[in-house]
């Protein structure tokens, strides 16, 4: 299995072609959408190319689930998300830093969860599994 | 038109919808795994005379169409046709050179991945022995009962405005029997 770091320069140059940012802007902590201007479309785009470069593959909705908040009307209530609908989010997102959001749980920082911290823990769990 | 009128592109669409086909025939089409078109380029289509006026060279936008065309009915026909294919974006094209008319485009695309989501080839546009264009695309799929169709441009969508008829032209002009034109 390859090295914390290796996974971490490997998903660096995966962001970089996919998201045409420059090297030092991708950093553990950079969020895909806030910091580095990725699109719904480039969610996609990005899993192709980490299948590649790791020689895996990511079932649909694995690394980025889809439409969370919607999955079920008990997750959110007035803008925020509930009990529950954390402990989903732990359940699908293992490699994403739950608590985090935890602290403030306003809808619109589900995004904030996708970081380049998150995709280097999940291909390390994926390339240990 | 009056200042400030914006023209009301959809009443013009309905009453004349635009034939969207940048590629004229496959050359070669191999099933999940590469296709190639040709598209003849001829000072008979209007826009090469505004792009430019006395220098009329194919725009690099429609040779994008053109690979993206020759690749999307790659990846449509690789899953039966089952989804509406979307030009979804473009992450790396590079242009080499001008195509002028009485130039013929050689798109060759083949297939990198293929998933239910959607997928994504690489294409390459060559005039005789000149690589003139190179692109990665990445392509969606929708489907017809999707909520979002209603709200995508439509001139995204792969096979629309009769470009399926591309396929006729090659059994047309290869020794087989005609398509039948219908009633």
């Amino acid at each position: 299995m390859p090295a914390r770091e290796e996974i971490f320069g490997t998903v660096r140059e995966t962001l970089v072609d996919a998201l045409g940012v420059d090297d030092d802007e991708v950093t553990p902590e950079a969020t895909l959408v806030g910091d580095l201007g990725a699109e719904s479309i480039d969610f996609l785009d990005i899993v192709f190319r980490l299948e590649k470069s790791f020689n895996i593959k990511i079932p649909r909705g694995e690394l980025f689930p889809e439409n969370l908040a919607a999955a079920d009307s008990s997750f959110v209530q007035e803008g925020r998300i509930t009990d529950s609908g954390l402990a989903e989010l732990r359940a699908r997102m293992p490699h994403a830093d739950i608590d985090k959001l935890a602290e403030d749980p306003r809808v619109e920082n589900i995004q904030d969860l996708f970081t380049v911290e998150m995709i280097v823990r999940f291909l390390e769990s994926k390339l240990k599994g | 038109m009056a200042p400030g009128r914006r023209t009301d592109w959809k009443s013009v669409l309905r009453v004349s919808p635009m034939r969207w086909i940048w590629i004229d025939r496959f050359l070669e089409f191999a099933s999940g795994s590469h296709a190639r078109a040709v598209k003849n380029v001829t000072l008979a289509e209007d826009h090469l005379h505004d792009h430019f006026p006395g220098f009329p060279v194919m725009p690099g936008s429609l040779m994008v169409e053109g690979m993206a065309q020759t690749g999307g009915i790659l990846l449509g026909e690789a899953n039966q046709f089952r989804h509406i294919v979307i030009l979804a974006k473009v992450p790396r094209v590079t242009f080499h050179g001008w195509v002028c008319p009485g130039d013929q485009i050689i798109y060759t695309a083949r297939l990198l991945d293929v998933r239910d989501e959607g997928g994504s080839v690489e294409c390459t546009a060559h005039v005789g022995e000149r690589l003139v264009a190179e692109a990665e695309i990445v392509f969606v799929h929708l489907d017809q009962n999707d909520p979002q169709l209603g709200r995508i441009d439509q001139k995204n969508f792969v096979f629309n405005s009769g470009l399926m008829s591309v396929f006729d032209v090659g059994k047309a002009a290869s020794a087989g029997p005609a398509p039948s034109a219908g009633p």
